[in-house]
């Protein structure tokens, strides 16, 4: 028997993606047609938006810093067959490490106070990534649905803390005080002016750099090394894993730590490079984003990457649009977001058959 | 073609025939213009090596594919079976190798699903019971109605499934390879049912690989090969070597070519070992025994009688409930210990455990052995290395194609195996656990991997071997153990195996009650 | 009347109000879950329902529109999660995750641009809501001990959808365990492959099961927009898909046990909003959070093993692949 003809890699990874992003944009384009503005005006409008000027360039990276880090949790963790869909609740605690290490060692030297923060940010993540994996891991609860149950409980203990105990005192609004300017992540506009590069004021900071590190570390990670082999072993299968020799709950427990600890990492870019306070909700919904970001990058690090750029880029340019076109609001982004979700992800086969009978019609096996 | 037409009544048409059937799936073409004519109120085989189209041939007929090309015709009438709904009308029922059953519901609800008669099912359930009642009478196939499925003995779940397709109003009756999980005793109580069957004018196709149950049942017997139809004969005027020849196409040879074993010291004792399932069950009980290095055992039984659990167990993938496992003198850890204690495995479901089948060859190559220097260097894999070992391998074990870097899953059964083989033998085992080595596994590719083992037991290797294939386990093996029931009911030499001694230990019969 | 007595009688009448869309999201849930699909997307599929009934009933004025364009919308959303998760074979955790997301964004979007209120749909109209309705006698025996106020407080005074939440129940404990539709369904989530050789299409019914889902999504979402309250709001579901989904698991996928698990949630909910602020003797003030959080936490600690065992239906989360 022949072996089975596979989609060449170009089609695979470039041609199918864009075929389904091309039909998400095409329904968003009928969406903005119901709502009664010009689709074709609408993208030129959204892409000057986002990449038109220095500032906008910077706003898209800045959105795009958090797209990575969500992103990266939820591809890492599907390495190992899990689903995480607690991105939300991690980034949440990712702030809460971040607020209380600023809090308590915001006043340090900042190449002290700044490390200290990351670490608080990774840690609470990671803990609440720990959590479903070991339920996973050792009681055999489905991380899809405990991830779900979790972001829910991050809520009311943020909500708790927030309104109860760290907030700023003698104010209503639920949010810390401004952290001691030590512990702030850099803006690269200040960064980069002493050296000559004059970019537009935006909050992208030091952050991205590190939400590109990441992608490398992850990389590194789950394709170089043997960890990363075992990892892949045990998502694509179970019984081998156990073959050979390979204990699935423990990769199960550390790959969602892993995972919850990028997705906390997420606070970095928020709360110590742009807000420099801690507000409740500052999530916004990034984490349920890095699915989609995941998803359109079919898990894979740079294709994170690419698809967070895109992302930060509807953001920005969406934000833009909805200031311009006043029958457009920001919510048509987050509809957009569904789609690409819906296309890319779960209707990803959708031209897969209809590929594969092409390319094998043009290129005829023998038997 | 003139397919064997239908004799016996004469004037009554063929209850099934087929004419041109041709269905390929992407670029494997599965059948090729099958003709088949069965006669109503007979028994027909068909047989066939695993792969030679015979359940793809059964399933156009069940409806489950659309055949590209042919026709289809049932008491000799056309038909156009697009669904198993259609083939359900036209009176076909069907007992599938993995029987298509609900388990957590009762054998009534299992009946009464597809042919409720009704939106409620009060009526339906009446209406079964009194219609069930009769047809057990007729055929003698008795079953407690209220019993849940899944707590039922195989071979009365086997029972369900043709109380099924009765009860759906059958008359023609396709079994897909029924007695791969029976013993020979249950084997031979369901050929009494088909005989029953035949006998009241129902039509039987038995689809096997196994010719003594052609011989035993069957009126006629139709051989397919590489998707053909190649022969078609009345039983009584073949034998068993001539199936085989057309089977294969050419002269097998079914003994392998060895000398006499040279046992040294023990490699693997075992003592008492129990060992459970994952819910708790114990299906290996009170097993001892012992392979030296030089030997190859043979573990025979039907399927399902603890040997996986053993075979699990032994590699360390499974815990030991009780008793003790040595493996050359000290006892045995876990699976990655075992690894670096130089045990090979070779496991029974190469696609599930074997290897992944999503990743290249060359990342199947290290699988259990990721962990060794050779592999990772400072937490690294040595990915060029790996890939030019396997290049090796998949030369010295002519593994086709030979290109690392495609994924397990397009290669071929054989060739799949062979990679196995491979991985596991050039780590050079002291120990080497073999399950099923050759399900799957085209003719050429078991020829290989049988001289291979031998020659590994040549090398002053032990190999304790595992197969449902009583042919395999007698050629192969020096001592043979007879499991039934997670208990090794005796022991005999390799040579003077007598298949029907071995069918009765296999039937739970110990040597000493006969 | 004792104090207590009253107080016993306003928190359950609460319970009921706040029971009655998880009831009908996890009865939704109980189809589709059972079929083998799961139905993570209650929550967008609530949520669409309530846009619609909103918008629907404010342009008409008719409440009665309001359901029907929910149950519209609900069931348009349940055949997308089909065509992507059934005729696709795309993961249903994904799809329904994408619709969550997509209706989200939807809702607000479409808000803006008609009603021009930022993401909000007012529901003016006098016939727009359903409105409380009064069973008989309950004015005459109210003044009867005991029974009189409990019938005429709690069992009266409802308006029709959560009467339709509660009866639905048994309707559908007797459909899923006495009809052929529901032995179909049992069947398919546990053995998709015994039911497609016994003649019975798995698609159909999964599709089947996903729109029945979407229908009582849809009533579930006009219950919040045009019954328990009078308007659409930006993520007015605020998770009570997700709570269903968590109720129908506790249930272990029974309908009663279901509806139990839906009334503990929401006498959580409803002690919750009571002791917002409230000193209790010998505890002090219970943070509200904490009560909030009970179900999930609940709900984790089940799937965990730690009390009980929540066995899901065996084919569930598979897209049903016929064996090559």
């Amino acid at each position: 028997m022949a072996a089975r003809r596979r989609l060449p890699f170009w089609a695979e990874y470039l041609l199918l993606p864009l075929l389904n992003l091309s039909l998400a944009f095409l329904v968003s384009g009928l969406v903005v047609l119901l709502l009664g503005e010009n689709p074709i005006e609408a993208v030129r409008l959204l892409v000057y938006g986002a990449f038109g000027f220095g500032e906008a360039v910077g706003y898209t990276l800045f959105y795009a810093t958090n797209f990575i880090f969500t992103g990266l949790a939820v591809a890492v963790a599907f390495h190992a067959g899990l689903f995480n869909i607690g991105g939300e609740g991690q980034a949440a605690l990712g702030g809460l490490g971040v607020a209380l290490a600023a809090l308590w060692f915001g006043h340090l030297h900042p190449l002290l106070a700044i490390p200290i923060a990351m670490l608080g940010a990774a840690l609470f993540g990671g803990i609440w990534g720990f959590i479903p994996g070991w339920l996973q891991a050792r009681r055999g609860s489905h991380t899809v649905i405990t991830t779900i149950m979790l972001n829910f409980v991050a809520a009311s203990i943020m909500t708790y803390l927030l309104v109860n105990v760290i907030i700023k005192p003698g104010q209503s609004a639920p949010e810390t005080v401004t952290f001691a300017e030590n512990v702030w992540l850099p803006q690269l506009h200040q960064l980069l002016q002493p050296l000559g590069f004059a970019i537009g004021r935006s909050p992208l900071n030091l952050a991205f750099p590190i939400a590109l590190l990441c992608a490398l570390l992850v990389w590194i990670y789950v394709w170089k090394l043997r960890l990363g082999y075992e990892l892949r072993v045990v998502g694509r299968s179970e019984a081998a894993a156990l073959y050979a020799g390979i204990s699935p709950a423990a990769h199960i427990m550390l790959v969602m730590t892993i995972s919850g600890a990028l997705a906390g990492l997420m606070a970095l870019n928020e709360v110590l490079g742009a807000q420099h306070r801690l507000v409740l909700g500052f999530t916004g919904g990034y984490g349920f984003v890095g699915i989609a970001v995941a998803l359109m990058g079919r898990n894979h690090p740079i294709g994170v990457v690419l698809a967070a750029l895109l992302f930060g880029a509807l953001y920005q340019g969406g934000a833009e649009l909805a200031f311009d076109m006043p029958r457009i609001n920001r919510d048509m982004i987050v509809v957009i977001q569904g789609l690409v979700i819906l296309f890319a992800g779960a209707l990803e086969h959708m031209f897969r058959p209809t590929l594969e009978a092409l390319f094998v019609r043009t290129r005829p096996v023998p038997v | 073609m003139e397919a064997g037409a239908a004799t016996a009544g004469g004037a009554r048409p063929p209850a099934v025939e087929l004419r041109g059937i041709s269905k390929s799936f992407g670029p494997v073409q599965a059948n090729r213009e099958v003709d088949l004519a069965v006669a109503a109120g007979s028994i027909h085989g068909i047989v066939g090596e695993n792969g030679a189209g015979k359940s793809t041939l059964m399933n156009i007929l069940y409806g489950f594919y659309q055949p590209d090309a042919g026709r289809i015709l049932v008491d000799g009438r056309e038909r156009r079976i697009r669904s198993p709904l259609d083939a359900i009308r036209a009176g076909i029922g069907m007992v599938h190798q993995h029987f298509m059953l609900v388990e957590p519901f009762t054998v009534l609800e299992n009946l009464l699903l597809g042919a409720e008669g009704g939106f409620t099912l009060e009526a339906g359930i009446a209406r079964a019971r009194r219609e069930i009642e009769a047809i057990e009478r007729d055929y003698g196939l008795e079953v407690d109605l209220d019993a849940v499925v899944k707590d039922l003995p195989v071979g009365v779940q086997q029972r369900v499934e043709i109380l099924k397709a009765l009860f759906r109003g059958a008359h023609i009756l396709v079994l897909d390879e029924p007695t791969g999980v029976l013993t020979p005793q249950e084997a031979d109580h369901l050929f009494r049912i088909l005989r029953n069957l035949r006998d009241q004018g129902r039509t039987v196709i038995l689809i096997t690989h196994k010719l003594r149950e052609i011989m035993a049942v069957t009126d006629r017997v139709s051989v397919m090969r590489g998707g053909r139809m190649v022969a078609h004969r009345r039983t009584a005027d073949t034998s068993t070597e001539e199936l085989a020849e057309l089977m294969v196409g050419r002269k097998v040879l079914l003994r392998v070519e060895k000398g006499p074993a040279r046992p040294g010291d023990p490699v693997l004792e075992v003592t008492d070992l129990e060992v459970r399932d994952d819910f708790g069950v114990p299906r290996v009980r009170d097993v001892s025994f012992t392979v030296r290095a030089g030997e190859i055992v043979g573990i025979a039984g039907v399927a399902g009688n603890g040997q996986s659990e053993l075979l699990e167990a032994l590699a360390g993938i499974r815990p030991v409930a009780r008793g003790r496992v040595l493996l050359g003198g000290r006892p045995l850890g876990d699976a990655a210990e075992a690894r670096t204690r130089r045990l090979g495995h070779v496991p029974e479901d190469r696609l599930r455990m074997g290897l992944v089948r999503s990743f290249a060859a060359w990342e199947n190559a290290i699988l259990g052995y990721q962990r060794q220097s050779a592999y990772t260097r400072g937490g690294f894999l040595r990915r060029r290395r790996v890939i030019a070992s396997c290049g090796d391998w998949m030369e010295r074990y002519d593994v086709r194609p030979r290109d690392p870097f495609l994924h397990a899953a397009d290669f071929s059964g054989g060739n799949q195996q062979k990679l196995v083989l491979a991985r596991e033998l050039e780590h050079d085992p002291d120990l080497l656990l073999v399950g099923q080595p050759t399900r799957g596994v085209d003719i050429g590719a078991i020829e290989f991997i049988h001289r291979q083992l031998v020659a590994m037991r040549d090398a002053g290797k032990a190999i304790l071997l595992v197969s449902v294939e009583l042919e395999e386990v007698m050629s192969l093996a020096d001592r043979i153990l007879v499991m039934f029931d997670g208990r090794i009911m005796g022991e005999m030499a390799g040579a003077e195996g007598e298949e029907r001694r071995l069918g009765l230990l296999m039937a739970g019969v110990a040597a000493e009650e006969r | 009347m004792s104090d207590l007595f009253l107080q016993i009688l306003l928190l359950s009448d609460s319970t009921l109000r706040l029971a009655t869309p998880l009831v009908l999201a996890a009865l939704a849930g109980l189809f589709s879950e059972r079929s083998g699909v799961v139905n993570i997307a209650l929550e967008g599929k609530m949520l669409g329902g309530a846009f619609a009934a909103a918008a629907a009933a404010q342009m008409t004025g008719s409440a009665l529109a309001g359901l029907f364009a929910a149950i519209g919308f609900a069931v348009f959303l349940a055949l997308v999660h089909g065509f992507a998760s059934i005729t696709n074979r795309g993961d249903q955790v994904v799809s329904g995750m994408a619709l969550n997301i997509m209706v989200a964004g939807l809702g607000p979007t479409l808000a803006d641009a008609w009603f021009g209120q930022a993401g909000r749909i007012p529901v003016e109209a006098e016939g727009a809501r359903f409105r409380p309705i009064t069973l008989p006698f309950a004015e005459e025996i109210r003044e009867v001990p005991v029974i009189g106020p409990i019938y005429a407080e709690l069992v009266s005074g409802h308006n029709i959808l959560v009467y339709l939440a509660f009866l639905a129940v048994p309707l559908v404990a007797w459909v899923l365990y006495r009809s052929r539709f529901g032995l179909r369904l049992r069947a398919v989530g546990e053995s998709p492959e015994a039911v497609d050789t016994a003649g019975i299409s798995v698609a159909g019914m999964r599709y089947r099961a996903l729109v029945v889902a979407g229908v009582l999504t849809g009533i579930a979402g006009a219950y919040l927009a045009i019954a328990q309250n009078a308007s659409f709001l930006r993520d007015m579901t605020a998770g009570k898909g997700y709570l269903a989904l968590a109720a129908l698991i506790f249930g272990k996928w029974r309908p009663v046990p279901a509806l139990l698990a839906c009334l503990l949630f929401a006498f959580a909910d409803a002690v919750q909003a009571r002791l917002q602020g409230v000193e209790v003797p010998l505890v002090g003030t219970i943070p509200t959070e904490a009560i909030q959080a009970i179900p999930y936490l609940l709900t984790i600690l089940l799937l965990a093993g730690f009390v009980g065992r929540a066995v899901a239906p065996k084919a569930i989360g598979q897209p049903y692949v016929k064996e090559r």
